[in-house]
């Protein structure tokens, strides 16, 4: 008799998700599935709107990223007004989403995966989260905290507030920055190296005792995609998407937002209501990739700041070709932190950052544009059609979790295969196979799922697949 | 004095209120002190508790799913406030009444798709006709207005409610903001 394992919700998750691992009848793991479970339709209800509402609205996907929504949403009004920004609105909009990256990573990194790393995977389920790591480990439990506080306090300064800043609009940003918030954003920058170099160095001590966990993370060979700029170097907010292959080979290149649909197709599965991004010309499954912190360090060839630029050399010493274990997602995210940290203090040297020019106007030039850029969970893609009024008529989103769908899933399965043995596992075994889906930061924050159920329930399935008996663990 | 019990929720929300909460920084161990967060997106426990003193909620009721939560979460729940707009008034997720749920799904699943597409129907919840906000569905204790409410609407309102004393966040709130 066959039986269905749930773990319902996964915690310590950005939204909620479920996970099922299927059993045969000598309890070995035959599948095993992640699914988001919630829908909420921002690609319709966008119809008819105007589109300079459209960075706002979007914004509302997600109270972790709403940044990279406003940029990307930004971006695609100004190829329908055909302008370019100034020069200090483009970079005042980096700014904004580097501080975002550090927030989000720190929410990812500490919030939600620390207690797994810091507590152990098996530890008891009560204390494992981040006020039992800030009990058991004050020092980098007070780190995380402040990385996410300096992250969103960057952001308030820029936009107002800390969550859904009106700021940025279609041909910038509404106001300029003030030397002051300037020298406030400067004060807070060494707290954030110190605290982000001692998250670097606990990470390095632990990780070698995760080896096990590293071989079935969802490791496994695939292609990657993100942004890169022309010299190769990271870029979360411009630059042209690159994809590589699992050994490292460029794929494609220079693909710019107007082109996303060549390369980008989405495959719906009937068990998760976020859809399966592949790249088009291999289909689906098999042009599917990895976006986010490990496929952007996979891809790009340097940082650009000189902190990051020694991590990033550590990093791909981990692999000869890319990185393929998906637990050392975390790894990249706290590189990615230090570059964050190290790119702001950089632009904020320039003096033409103070420039007061940070908005470009202009009406409807164009019936359609695109735009893109890169969440803290990967390459974002937002896509509108207006009308002569600048009324939307269509819209197309592709988010960062869509483009991991795919891996997770399979991860997910790797990992249950590797734990669950003989229909046998305990808390500790659930946790893990939960903390693949965690390596990825999927953010599902229009997700959320069933409780009203047991924690865990296995349901006895006949050979038709009738539930003939549910049996429910404490 | 035993510590209050406090869950935090989200039904068909973006997560910035539950952002918003983060946002109390250090004040969150200060708060550990007198609450404990019996459970929320960010602890492991997988089942709403009996017993809950304060249980704070975020976002609309959507689907199946979250009309069964909040119910639930009513009767275990000694005091629940809906936060943020979504759970007060519907919000962004409401924006999708006046077209339903079948054309959301198709654009989403039929049309946006380029290969197998379908609309997903396993293991994923049926949403609702129509998307309504809490008080709706059950009696609700505390409204905190914004989108999302601040980090010191959350610590003055929590501290109130802690210490038993009166409750004014009239100042520190408001719709949208």
């Amino acid at each position: 008799m066959s039986q269905t394992i749930t773990i319902d919700p996964v915690t310590r998750l950005e939204g909620h998700g479920k996970i099922t691992i299927q059993l045969n009848g000598q309890g070995e793991v035959e599948n095993a599935h992640f699914h988001v479970t919630q829908v909420r339709g921002f690609e319709r209800f966008s119809e008819g709107r105007p589109f300079y509402e459209m960075p706002s609205l979007m914004a509302r996907i997600c109270g972790i990223c709403p940044v990279s929504h406003l940029i990307a949403s930004a971006k695609a009004c100004e190829a329908i007004m055909s302008v370019r920004i100034p020069h200090t609105a483009a970079q005042l909009r980096r700014l904004l989403n580097l501080a975002q990256m550090v927030q989000s990573h720190a929410l990812s990194f500490f919030y939600l995966a620390s207690p797994d790393l810091l507590l152990g995977m098996e530890s008891d389920p009560k204390l494992r989260n981040i006020l039992g790591v800030a009990a058991a480990k004050p020092e980098l439990g007070r780190a995380g905290i402040a990385l996410r506080r300096i992250g969103q306090s960057i952001i308030e300064l820029l936009g107002d507030k800390r969550v859904h800043p009106g700021w940025v609009v279609p041909g910038g940003v509404t106001e300029p920055l003030s030397p002051e918030k300037r020298d406030k954003i400067l004060a807070m920058l060494p707290e954030a190296y110190s605290s982000v170099g001692l998250a670097l160095g606990a990470y390095k001590q632990i990780a070698g005792t995760f080896q096990p966990e590293i071989e079935v993370f969802a490791n496994f060979p695939s292609n990657y995609m993100s942004l890169i700029s022309e010299e190769e170097s990271i870029d979360l907010t411009d630059g042209a998407l690159r994809l590589i292959d699992a050994t490292g080979k460029i794929i494609e290149d220079g693909i710019t937002a107007s082109r996303y649909t060549e390369v980008i197709g989405e495959a719906v599965e009937n068990y998760s209501y976020t859809k399966f991004a592949y790249y088009k010309p291999l289909g689906y499954p098999d042009g599917s990739y990895r976006v986010g912190p490990l496929a952007r360090l996979n891809i790009v060839k340097s940082m650009g700041t000189p902190k990051a630029e020694k991590e990033l050399t550590e990093f791909k010493q981990l692999a000869t070709g890319p990185v393929s274990s998906s637990f050392h997602y975390h790894h990249a995210r706290l590189v990615e932190m230090l570059y964050g940290i190290e790119k702001i203090e950089e632009i904020l040297a320039d003096s033409r950052i103070l420039d007061k020019h940070v908005r470009a106007t202009a009406g409807v030039n164009r019936l359609e544009g695109a735009g893109q850029a890169e969440a803290p969970r990967g390459v974002l893609h937002h896509h509108y059609k207006v009308d002569e009024n600048g009324k939307i008529t269509w819209a197309n989103l592709v988010i960062a979790t869509g483009q991991n769908n795919n891996a997770m899933n399979r991860g997910v399965l790797q990992a249950a295969r590797h734990y669950v043995k003989d229909g046998k596992f305990t808390e500790g075994v659930l946790n893990r196979v939960e903390a693949v889906v965690r390596t990825f930061d999927p953010c599902l924050s229009c997700s959320t799922h069933a409780f009203g159920q047991m924690p865990l329930v296995i349901s006895l399935l006949s050979a038709d697949g009738e539930v003939v008996d549910r049996v429910a663990r404490d | 004095m035993s510590k209050l019990k406090l869950a935090t929720v989200w039904l068909d929300g973006c997560s910035g209120c539950h952002m918003s909460f983060l946002d109390m920084d250090e004040r969150l161990l200060e708060l550990a002190e007198v609450v404990d967060v019996v459970y929320s997106p960010i602890v492991d426990t997988k089942e709403f508790p009996d017993e809950v003193d304060i249980a704070l909620v975020e976002g609309a009721v959507a689907s199946v799913d979250d009309e069964k939560k909040i119910k639930k979460i009513r009767d275990h729940s000694k005091m629940l406030i809906a936060m943020g707009d979504c759970a007060i008034t519907g919000n962004v997720p409401a924006m999708r009444n006046p077209i339903g749920p079948e054309a959301i799904l198709d654009r989403a699943y039929i049309q946006n798709a380029s290969a197998q597409a379908q609309i997903p129907c396993v293991v994923v919840p049926k949403l609702l006709k129509v998307v309504r906000p809490i008080h709706e569905f059950v009696k609700v204790d505390v409204f905190l207005p914004g989108c999302p409410p601040s980090a010191d609407t959350f610590h003055t309102a929590l501290t109130a409610l802690v210490n038993g004393g009166p409750l004014d966040i009239s100042a520190l709130t408001r719709f949208g903001a």
